[in-house]
């Protein structure tokens, strides 16, 4: 095994076209697990800890890009106003510890459905900033996991940053597992409203062999709010509508049983979270909407 | 390949380190710390928690070549560590000798009185936190962290603070109890 310790962004995107196979390592949180149960011996560990660049990140007018290594604690201190699900769910990875250490940018690079940005991810909406020196693309975070574990990247690529839309909404995220620290998703959920453009979007995590949106929820909810005029006139979301949008949402994942739930129960609690998250964060939005209007 | 870097204060030198190890395996296996201890080698336990740059790490999932001209603070030098913070000592730092022989046995070997403890580690022996003690160099170096931070904290933050370490003896009521203890001395100035 070689460890290639490039001392800038330039220098590791040469490693890494030098060396395909090269696995890159910041937290170490995924990469020495495999190591040290012997899972895994790479020819190359590219370290990326010397690249202060992945450990900034920069908040624009409408995005926040998110450099691949900033450690949750971070997203959870400094970030918490413009991405409310991002800072939600980092607060649920494992312990202070790890999330001293891991980052979005390994969470992508891992793409394990399980991975507890995903579905903040997925609702914000997001684009995946990849580079390699051949040049930088930008990879709809929609297109980005292409398997249990895989995702869009080349050989070539790095992950510099991850561009996300600052919310213009309120934003959730939920998670069931058998604790509150230290635990990997049985199953979990984001949602975002985004009352610019009127529309809702979710996330799905550890219900299928990929983190998903539910898709057809989404286009029910929105019809729904736009028909009966919700987003203007504010009112509760009507309980057969969150019910119908929860159904849809459960009928989107495509899970398994292994020890951690069987598929039915994760599908039950995608439905339980989808109806909670929405409650969660509509109740906010009409709580926010009387604020600014003055109205009782 | 040979990884460069301070433990304690001190500069140290591994050599032959091989490129997939961790941390935790150059501070016990080629330093002669064994002070952290090694558990489950996955981050779940906690109980190899160390300061890399004064943030607490698992030491088991930081490869040995990311701490490359970096600093890090182990159990063994937590005693120092403290007594610099608190202004009492120049920053002298722990040599691998010193760190090997410190046990607490001064006055009495159960309380562990007048052997430079951190006020931390007296606040475990008195707070009778410590059973097996396999968890409590893991537990010490994380809950001192959070003291550093954080000297008045609630109970939330100290599960908070803490949630990263399993301790399978205690049921972690001492172990709250040694932590508010060291917090109220602390704010005593004791």
């Amino acid at each position: 095994m070689d460890f290639l310790r490039p001392a800038s962004w330039d220098e590791a995107l040469a490693a890494k076209a030098e060396h395909p196979t090269a696995v890159p390592i910041a937290g170490g949180t995924d990469v020495m697990v495999e190591i040290n149960f012997d899972h895994r011996r790479p020819e190359y560990l590219l370290d990326l800890n010397r690249i202060g660049d992945l450990y900034e990140w920069e908040v624009g007018a409408d995005t926040v890009r998110l450099g691949a290594s900033v450690p949750y604690t971070r997203i959870m201190e400094h970030l918490r106003a413009e991405l409310p699900g991002l800072a939600l769910a980092s607060h649920t990875v494992a312990s202070p510890q790890i999330r001293n250490r891991g980052g979005v940018g390994g969470n992508l690079g891992t793409a394990s459905p399980a991975g507890d940005a995903h579905p903040a991810l997925l609702a914000a909406g997001a684009e995946v900033e990849a580079e390699s020196v051949r040049g930088t693309r930008l990879i709809p975070i929609d297109d980005f996991y292409t398997g249990v574990k895989r995702n869009a990247l080349a050989a070539d690529e790095l992950i510099r940053a991850v561009r996300i839309k600052k919310a213009d909404g309120p934003q959730q995220f939920s998670k069931v597992g058998t604790r509150n620290a230290m635990v990997i998703a049985v199953c979990a959920f984001g949602l975002a409203l985004h009352p610019e453009t009127r529309t809702v979007r979710t996330g799905i995590g550890s219900a299928a062999p990929t983190p998903v949106r539910a898709r057809t929820a989404e286009d029910f909810l929105n019809a729904a709010l736009d028909e009966g005029g919700f987003w203007d006139n504010g009112k509760a979301v009507t309980p057969s509508v969150a019910k119908r949008f929860a159904d849809l949402c459960a009928a989107a994942c495509n899970p398994i049983d292994d020890v951690r739930g069987t598929a039915s129960y994760r599908r039950h609690a995608v439905g339980v979270m989808a109806r909670r998250t929405l409650t969660w964060t509509w109740e906010s939005y009409r709580g926010a909407r009387r604020t600014t209007e003055g109205a009782a | 390949m040979r990884v460069t870097f301070t433990v304690n204060g001190r500069p140290q030198e591994a050599d032959d380190v091989w490129e997939g190890e961790s941390l935790l395996y150059v501070l016990r296996e080629r330093l002669g710390l064994p002070g952290s201890k090694n558990a489950c080698e996955q981050g779940e336990c906690g109980s190899c928690t160390v300061r890399l740059d004064g943030v607490p790490v698992c030491a088991c999932l930081v490869a040995a070549g990311q701490v490359e001209g970096r600093e890090v603070v182990t159990v063994e030098g937590l005693a120092d560590h403290a007594e610099q913070r608190s202004g009492e000592a120049p920053a002298r730092g722990t040599s691998l000798d010193g760190a090997r022989r410190r046990q607490a046995n001064g006055t009495g070997a159960r309380t562990g009185e007048g052997t430079g403890l951190s006020p931390v580690q007296q606040a475990f022996i008195d707070a009778g936190a410590v059973q097996c003690g396999f968890c409590t160099p893991g537990l010490l170096v994380a809950a001192d962290e959070m003291l550093e931070r954080n000297p008045d904290p609630t109970d939330a933050d100290i599960r908070e603070a803490l949630s990263g370490n399993l301790c399978r003896c205690t049921g972690y009521e001492k172990i709250m109890d040694a932590v508010r203890l060291a917090a109220a001395r602390q704010s005593e100035g004791v």
